[in-house]
């Protein structure tokens, strides 16, 4: 430990602790624009110059190394004005145009403009504008405004890996610049909004539409992925106005995907405000909640059970999972399944399903292989884990699947999963793992390259005394928490397939879509299809009843993210029109079918989810898994992966009722193939 | 004056040749292997007594800084660069010794190399300078040939590669780190310090980065012994060096004398005395652009060295002296280096980034005196806000001219600024 004084204040702090991160130990705030924790430290804002005794020149704090018996004043006359000085120099070709800019009332250079800043200006020149770039649909810029603390462009090369940004141009003429005018190809890219101090990056689908005093805050968590990573949703009104990360060190750090942070405008369109009923002539209709339960009621009560199934969603609560198993197994149905893509993990064996390490656990892995992932489109935010880890070096990555831009560098070790069997992590590895992605799971010999995988982990030290790193990335937010609360096959009950393949042949006659829109849905075959989600999607346009249910920022629901971590998403908004709380519509759905669920609040709907698995119990944790034997041995066809992500911006109701989504798929996925001489 | 005998470099005017063969005449590559057998401990430490300072502008003790060097090579190679982005305005010493006596570099840099147990050294040579880089190329391949450097250089059994890279262009990359980051195929942008290149350098290895003057002149001073170099000029002064007289003076010229030979001294004796007699002087820049002016008053007695021109509050710098006379107009003279700055900032960090436009700007206008007399406060002050705040020295450099210009020219200043306002006051009242 190394002892300095800061302001008077004696503190003791470990070797190679800058300056900066002393004084923050100590409580002592020293003002940046440059410095970010998460980044590389640049130095070159000249803010955070403190008084360092003995030293000629202020220094630097947050590059400087502590010394022992160093003495350091934050607020000494020469520091405070070294930070003068620098702040007029910031303001001298800064534009004053707060009143017009978006990052107006949470702006680091305004804020410190009052501690630091002068109320008139010495400068008689005239200031410098700077041409604005295109940086996609999701940043916009005014460059004028940019201070060059080139937080974007170490945000770019260093998290995101993509070296897409930096600086052309010498001292006042420097630039911040994509290079070619194109926008920034990266799945996180609207995270150097958040990075930037100024209003030069500011985003583009939020653009002049609120100012941050209007907004209600809500802090939550995201579901377009199954990261859960954690967010704060800023509503005005009924309007989600845009999605912002929190911290969370476990999960997400400090970032957020694209898609999470974007596809909050698909929250507008597209809605199911009213409950419909298909009526005589084949067309859907409005009607009252009565009128779609006693529609509902006429088909199922003289159903018996086993000609009745249930699949859930990717964005479904599991209180909602949770009511409508229970209604399932009152109408005497074990046909339910929570894996519309059919996955092949084993519901009895947590531990064949969950991202067993834990996020935070691709910190410590010391070898890795992807097997049918693409953690870049599937979980953005763990691929910025894997990369992060990859910087720092010691880590062996390799995969086995298609040979993917990942953003770091790796071993291919073939297409087709049959070479799982022959892997084996390098020599004196101590914490290897394995991420086996759906691409992998879906297939029809999912089984066996689970058990494969399984065999494996078993056999390298991959899932050892301490250790488990046997990890299966899912794609859905909602899919964990649907095993958990067991929403799968009950005794000689049917998976997705065998549910799907008897509704096309009549054995099945009701099928009860909760948010299920990835299915097939021309394999429902004549089956009386009744839907419950938010959105008119592909489940909505095939029902008999439509049931409107709640988007994830407009419930309280609790969602289970791949790690196995027991999160709540609050709610921010009301849900809009007639739409309902979606475990209340189950139970006022089964009083009207004769099946009253015995439980009238949430939280009696929490209590007996918690009792049926204690898991529950535990929010914002995880409760490790037992490791047991999953899997079914079987021949592995030697034939490459299909990934299940084919666009990213689009892979649920949400984000594909997004307009933001939708110029994104056409800038990044279709590419120039979309622009012809006359478009747009 | 500096006796013939006693001169470092002796083709400083290329009369001579300078290739393998006429280098060898004039001494250099004579017992360089016994200067590497008498071990690397011995060449620091005789490095040190010489007292030579470091000849690229800072003037930082040489035999101290190979000193900083790790004894003992670990698993992270050490290098030696040589700086020869020689682009101070005003300096062109460095030019003259790359295409007339390339092989004192060469062997300069060996025998550095091998004090500081580097096996590769990195010639870091200017863009602009292509006949320099091509003798110099020529040079290390005649080095090459005759074994006198590569995989056992001189026969000493020390492994020694010696490569020549051309920048593009770019001033700051005369900056050590800024060199390091160009060098290693970056943008030329000052790296922050700590670390210090001797810890992490070139490629993250430890790394000496030295002036080519500073390199060349080692192998005589350890051939003549470090008491012979220590003793030229006043003490912590020593040696000789290669001053650059250039500006209204009869015979601009490159020059080399011994430290601490007064100013006025070295104008007249080789540079042919100020255009017009030395009664017609009016400044003289001592040490390269980024050095504060002197008025003559000061230029009477001045000697020229680290500490004597300190104590004006000017510096030795590259010991690049301009001389003006009268008919200069100091003030478009001082805003012209000021436009340099502006132009060479890297934009890396603000005070400079901003602070020489800011500065540049002012200067422009206070050329024609279309300003107020308070702004020359400002402006003064300004300057005190970029000296000291930056990452490199370029931030220094900008302003100190500018400072040397308001402390000792200012009523020029002030007068311009009514001139022109009178002229203005004229004008309108004539138009009325």
């Amino acid at each position: 430990m190394t002892k300095l004084t800061i302001d008077g204040k004696s503190v003791e702090v470990p070797p190679n602790t800058t300056i900066i991160q002393a004084a923050e130990l100590a409580g002592v705030e020293i003002p940046r624009f440059c410095y970010h924790e998460r980044l590389s430290i640049a130095g070159n804002c000249r803010m955070c110059l403190v008084e360092v005794e003995k030293s000629p020149k202020p220094v630097a704090s947050c590059a400087m190394p502590v010394a022992e018996g160093m003495v350091v004043h934050t607020r000494s006359d020469k520091a405070n004005k070294a930070r003068n000085g620098v702040m007029e120099f910031l303001l001298i070709n800064h534009p004053l145009d707060c009143p017009i800019c978006d990052q107006g009332g949470e702006c680091d250079l305004q804020d410190q403009a009052m501690a630091y800043g002068t109320d008139r200006g010495r400068y008689d020149e005239a200031k410098r504008a700077v041409k604005d770039k295109n940086m996609g649909p999701l940043v916009s810029t005014i460059m004028t405004r940019c201070i060059h603390c080139t937080r974007c462009v170490r945000f770019a090369t260093e998290v995101a890996g993509v070296q897409e940004l930096g600086a052309t141009g010498r001292g006042e003429d420097m630039e911040i610049t994509t290079y070619l005018e194109k926008a920034l190809s990266s799945e996180l890219s609207g995270n150097v909004v958040d990075l930037c101090p100024v209003g030069a990056l500011t985003s583009k689908p939020y653009a002049f539409s609120a100012r941050p005093w209007e907004l209600r805050k809500t802090e939550t968590i995201d579901v377009m992925d199954a990261v859960g990573s954690a967010v704060r949703v800023d509503a005005r009104g009924r309007e989600v106005m845009r999605v912002l990360p929190r911290l969370n060190e476990i999960v997400n750090e400090e970032w957020l995907s694209d898609k999470g942070r974007h596809a909050c405008d698909g929250l507008q369109y597209q809605r199911l405000d009213k409950p419909y009923v298909r009526g005589a002539n084949g067309k859907l209709k409005e009607a009252t909640w009565a009128e779609a339960f006693a529609a509902i009621a006429a088909k199922v009560k003289n159903l018996p059970g086993t000609k009745v199934a249930a699949l859930a969603g990717d964005l479904v609560d599991a209180e909602a999972m949770f009511a409508l198993k229970q209604l399932m197994s009152s109408l005497g149905s074990p046909n339910l399944d929570c894996r519309q893509d059919g996955a092949a993990v084993d519901p009895a064996v947590r531990a064949s399903y969950l991202f067993n390490s834990g996020i935070a656990g691709i910190d410590q892995a010391d070898a890795l292989l992807i097997v049918g992932a693409d953690p870049r489109k599937e979980a953005p935010i763990i691929n910025a884990r894997i990369r992060k880890r990859y910087l720092r070096g010691g880590v062996h990555i390799s995969v086995i699947g298609e040979k993917l831009d990942l953003t770091y560098p790796y071993h291919w070790v073939g297409a087709s999963p049959d070479l799982i069997a022959a892997c084996k992590p390098p020599e004196g590895s101590k914490t290897p793992m394995i991420i086996l992605g759906m691409a992998a799971l879906t297939r029809p010999d999912g089984a066996a390259i689970l058990e494969s995988a399984r065999r494996v982990a078993e056999q390298t030290g991959v899932v050892k005394e301490g250790w488990n790193g046997f990890n299966v990335l899912h794609t859905a937010a909602a899919r964990v928490g649907g095993l958990d609360v067991g929403f799968a096959p009950g005794a000689g009950g049917k998976d997705t397939r065998r549910i799907l393949d008897a509704a096309s042949k009549g054995e099945i006659e009701v099928v009860y879509l909760l948010g299920a829109d990835e299915i097939d849905t021309a394999k429902l075959g004549k089956a009386f299809v009744i839907y419950q989600g938010h959105h008119g999607d592909k489940g909505a346009h095939r029902a008999d009843v439509v049931l409107p249910g709640s988007a994830y920022t407009e419930k309280s629901g609790t969602y289970v993210n791949t790690e196995g971590r027991v999160q709540r998403a609050e709610r921010a908004v009301f849900p809009p029109g007639d739409a309902r709380e979606d475990w209340a519509i189950v139970r006022a759905l089964s009083e009207a079918l004769g099946k009253k669920l015995p439980f009238d609040s949430l939280d009696q709907v929490r209590a007996a989810m918690r009792a049926a698995n204690p898991i529950f119990a535990a929010i914002d944790s995880v409760t490790k898994a037992e490791w047991k034997p999953f899997g079914t041995a079987g021949t592995i066809a030697a034939t490459g992966f299909n990934y299940p992500i084919k666009n990213y911006y689009m892979t649920d109701p949400i984000s594909r009722a997004s307009r933001t989504m939708a110029q994104c798929t056409e800038e990044f996925v279709m590419g120039s193939k979309a622009r012809t001489g006359t478009h747009g | 004056m500096l006796a013939d005998k006693d001169r470092i470099f002796t083709n400083l005017y290329g009369h001579h040749d300078w290739r393998l063969a006429g280098a060898k005449s004039r001494g250099d590559w004579q017992g360089t292997k016994e200067i590497l057998d008498m071990g690397a401990d011995w060449i620091i430490d005789e490095m040190k007594r010489s007292g030579l300072r470091g000849r690229g502008g800072a003037g930082f003790p040489t035999g101290l800084k190979w000193s900083f060097m790790p004894k003992t090579e670990s698993d992270r190679p050490h290098y030696l660069v040589v700086n020869a982005d020689e682009g101070e305005p005003g300096t062109c010493k460095d030019r003259d010794m790359l295409r007339f006596d390339p092989h004192k570099l060469i062997e300069g840099c060996l025998i550095a190399s091998f004090a500081m147990r580097a096996h590769a050294c990195y010639i870091y040579i200017r863009g602009e300078f292509y006949n320099e880089a091509s003798n110099l190329q020529v040079a290390i391949d005649e080095a090459y040939a005759a074994g006198l450097i590569g995989d056992n250089a001189c026969g000493s059994g020390w492994k020694f590669d010696l490569y020549l890279h051309r920048g593009a262009g770019a001033y700051i990359c005369g900056e050590e780190t800024a060199l390091i980051e160009s060098l290693e195929g970056k943008k030329g942008q000052p790296r922050l310090k700590p670390p210090f290149p001797a810890g992490v350098g070139l490629y993250g290895c430890p790394t000496t980065v030295n002036n080519v003057e500073s390199i060349a002149v080692a192998p005589t001073i350890l051939r003549r012994g470090a008491s012979w170099f220590a003793g030229f000029g006043r003490p912590n002064n020593a040696g000789t060096k290669v001053f650059c007289i250039s500006g209204h003076v009869n015979n601009p010229c490159n020059v080399e004398d011994a430290m601490s030979i007064p100013l006025k001294e070295l104008i007249e004796k080789h540079a042919g005395g100020v255009r017009g007699g030395w009664d017609n002087l009016l400044a003289v820049i001592p040490g390269g652009a980024s050095v504060p002016v002197l008025p003559k008053a000061i230029c009477d007695n001045v000697l020229m060295d680290f500490d004597a021109l300190r104590d004006v509050k000017s510096g030795l710098g590259t010991a690049a002296v301009m001389v003006m006379d009268k008919s200069t107009d100091i003030v478009a003279a001082i805003a012209r280096l000021s436009a340099f700055y502006k132009h060479e900032s890297c934009g890396q960090c603000t005070p400079c980034r901003e602070g020489t436009g800011w500065m540049a700007r002012v200067m422009k206008r206070m050329v024609k005196g279309d300003a107020t007399l308070q702004e020359i406060d400002t402006l003064e002050r300004v300057t005190y806000q970029v000296e000291g705040h930056t990452i490199c020295a370029l931030g220094d450099a900008a302003a100190w001219p500018i400072q040397g210009l308001i402390r000792h020219f200012r009523p020029e200043l002030e007068r311009r600024i009514s001139a022109y306002r009178d002229a203005k006051t004229r004008a309108s009242a004539k138009a009325a």
